[in-house]
């Protein structure tokens, strides 16, 4: 889907200051090699498969479909990986390949803390230095995370910049590879940032909608009319849509984090309230006010609190092939405890927007019919953040 | 030739940086009247951007305070406006490829055009992506300041060739801000450049001193000086104008004393 320039449509290219152009170029010769390199794919397949458990379930949800009494629901598991989310696709691809170019130090940036758990694991399973940045103010809601990072070697540094959260954790994350870069690979979390990272994060998430096509032939017989997933950059969902984007039949959902609702100033909906712009390495939609400032966005997700998209994903918008709806809080909350307590899975609070969007369209649609939702990760992270959204002050 | 060239005509350039609205656009005002009785050869205007993934810490700030006063593209133009005719020197500006994006290309460099404003530097757009602002920038006469870095190497030539205005040489790795020693080899970047072009290169990045300001203008032709200044006026907020005219005074006699 990527033309030779790193764009898709409009969106895409390499916004980047001149000291980072080579190590791009660097990454994407490495990548065009070892991702055709049957040695690196036997790697990558069996980290994938031994360590992260690949390939996650497909399951039936049945109680949610008979409560909801509309389309059959199945959920794909991502929340069942090692490390608890999608994550571990995109960093264990990564981190052999920062290997394989010589690279001994990974440095990420983190929402909810799952990247850079994520990150913090390879770089131990791998023998690498790994530095991660979160904003403080994530640092707080995810504080297990920031302990779990910690306990598995990697250095977390709080960024109190801006708004403190996942874009001011991007910001540093690049200033910190232009200032080295000889040994250091920067492994980004999402389908967003410069070419090629947009490419690379959709392709070792891809498994994702490879998997799910091959366990619902096997299941149904046949493709879902909708897949579905969360989108903050949007690395979940596009290794969700991927491999259905060539199935016209197959509709597309990304669900924004809509925060306090997206006629307030407490969103993170890009698509729904952004417009076009050029910011962290890419042209694509961004939140931000008449002049060009980015907005500080909102939403009681950490891990989608971020005001822009990735380029595939504006794309997809922009040729109508995807839908991306606005989630509100309150929503995504109720859809966390409804999973919970109907099927058993307590689902991260960012893929809880999906399954939020889920529980509203699955009963307007027939008995006949198939939706597909990604549970991104799992929500232990997240239950003292919801409980304090409840009115409960537990302590972790 | 743009006039961007005369800051360079027979002498080695001294150019100051100041973030516009920073603490508010009449002390800024101030700063750029002392910056050229001082003997600044071109000035560069930093408008500034919420989220500026080039700078370091003080220029952050810079960018912060600015936006906090609710400074704007259209409240920096109207301050130019008023100013251009006593300001003689070229000057350019420095900002993010959002803040002209979204203003309008077009648009934004016709009213560059129309204040006398004679270049724009972009931190974030490398020679693959500047196209569509030269080509905006080009139809007003405004130059694309092109940058070269310690790690372009096999990148110089396509860069230097071809450069308008000056070439931007970042002394460093890393972001902006004030450093003790500058362990790049510059002389080597100058050279690579000087084998294709002889469009002027001026150093930035790391640039506090007068010595330092002194050895990277001798080995170029000007010296960029950024976050040291920046320092002066986040120290001295609206009294900041004699103090800044101070520091570069004393970094134009190092030029002088060779």
């Amino acid at each position: 889907m990527t033309n030779k320039d790193g764009r898709f449509g409009v969106h895409g290219g390499q916004y980047i200051p001149e000291t980072l152009m080579n190590a791009v170029i660097e990454l994407e010769k490495a990548y065009n090699h070892y991702k055709n390199d049957p040695e690196f794919n036997r790697e990558l397949t069996e980290l994938l498969n031994e360590y992260a458990g690949r390939p996650s379930r497909l399951y039936y949800a049945e109680k949610m479909t008979k409560d909801l009494g509309g389309a059959k629901i199945y959920l794909k598991r991502e929340d069942l990986n090692h490390t608890g989310s999608h994550k571990i696709n995109n960093v264990l691809g990564q981190a052999l390949l920062a290997k394989k170019m010589g690279k001994t130090r990974l440095i990420a940036e983190t929402g909810a803390g799952q990247h850079g758990v994520a990150t913090a694991t390879a770089a131990a399973l791998m023998g690498m230095e790994c530095v991660v940045f979160m904003g403080e103010e994530d640092t707080k809601r995810q504080a297990l995370n920031v302990y779990r990072m910690r306990l598995l070697g990697a250095e977390v540094i709080p960024i109190t910049s801006g708004t403190a959260t996942l874009k001011d954790a991007v910001s540093e994350a690049m200033r910190e590879w232009t200032s080295r870069i000889d040994d250091t690979h920067y492994c980004l979390g999402s389908v967003m940032g410069p070419h090629p990272f947009p490419t690379i994060v959709r392709d070792f998430q891809a498994v994702i909608s490879k998997e799910i096509k091959e366990q619902i032939l096997e299941k149904e017989g046949r493709l879902p009319n909708v897949v579905m997933a969360c989108v903050g950059g949007g690395s979940n969902a596009i290794g969700t849509f991927y491999n259905f984007i060539e199935d016209k039949d197959v509709k597309l959902i990304g669900c924004e984090a809509a925060g306090r609702g997206i006629d307030t100033f407490e969103t993170a909906a890009t698509i729904n309230t952004g417009k076009l712009g050029i910011f962290h390495g890419m042209k694509s939609y961004f939140c931000q006010d008449e002049y060009g400032q980015i907005a500080p966005v909102y939403s009681i997700s950490a891990g989608l609190d971020y005001p822009g998209i990735g380029p595939e994903h504006a794309n997809l918008h922009d040729t109508g092939r995807a839908q991306y709806v606005p989630v509100t809080d309150d929503e995504a909350v109720n859809a966390f405890e409804y999973l919970s307590k109907t099927e058993g899975i307590i689902p991260a609070i960012e893929s809880a927007h999906a399954v939020a969007h889920a529980i509203k369209i699955a009963p307007t649609m027939s008995k006949d019919e198939i939706i597909v939702i990604t549970i991104s990760g799992r929500g232990d992270k997240d239950c003292a953040a919801i409980a304090r959204y409840r009115g409960e002050d537990i302590h972790e | 030739m743009s006039k961007i060239v005369e800051a360079f005509n027979n002498k080695k350039a001294f150019i100051p940086f100041v973030t516009c609205g920073d603490p508010d656009l009449e002390t800024t005002k101030k700063i750029l009247r002392e910056l050229q009785a001082n003997g600044a050869d071109l000035i560069e205007l930093g408008i500034p951007f919420s989220d500026p993934t080039a700078e370091g810490p003080v220029i952050q700030g810079a960018n912060i305070r600015a936006l906090k006063n609710g400074i704007t593209t259209d409240d920096i133009f109207d301050m130019v406006k008023e100013i251009r005719s006593e300001i003689t020197v070229p000057m350019v500006f420095m900002t993010y490829a959002n803040v002209i994006f979204s203003y309008g290309m077009d648009k934004f460099f016709a009213k560059c055009k129309e204040n006398g404003m004679d270049g724009v530097i972009l931190p974030d757009v490398p020679f693959e992506e500047k196209e569509e602002f030269v080509d905006a920038a080009g139809a007003y006469g405004v130059d694309f300041i092109s940058m070269v870095a310690p790690t372009s190497e096999d990148r110089i030539a396509m860069i230097a060739r071809e450069a308008k205005g000056f070439i931007y040489i970042v002394s460093s790795l890393g972001v902006t801000g004030t450093r003790s020693s500058i362990s790049t080899n510059v002389k080597d970047l100058v050279d690579k450049i000087r084998k294709v072009t002889d469009v002027p290169c001026a150093v930035g990045f790391g640039i506090s001193t007068p010595q330092q300001a002194k050895e990277m203008s001798d080995i170029s032709d000007g010296a960029i000086v950024g976050s040291a200044i920046v320092r002066i006026i986040e120290q001295y907020g609206k009294d900041a104008p004699v103090h800044v005219g101070e520091f570069v005074k004393n970094m134009k006699s190092a030029y002088k004393a060779s």
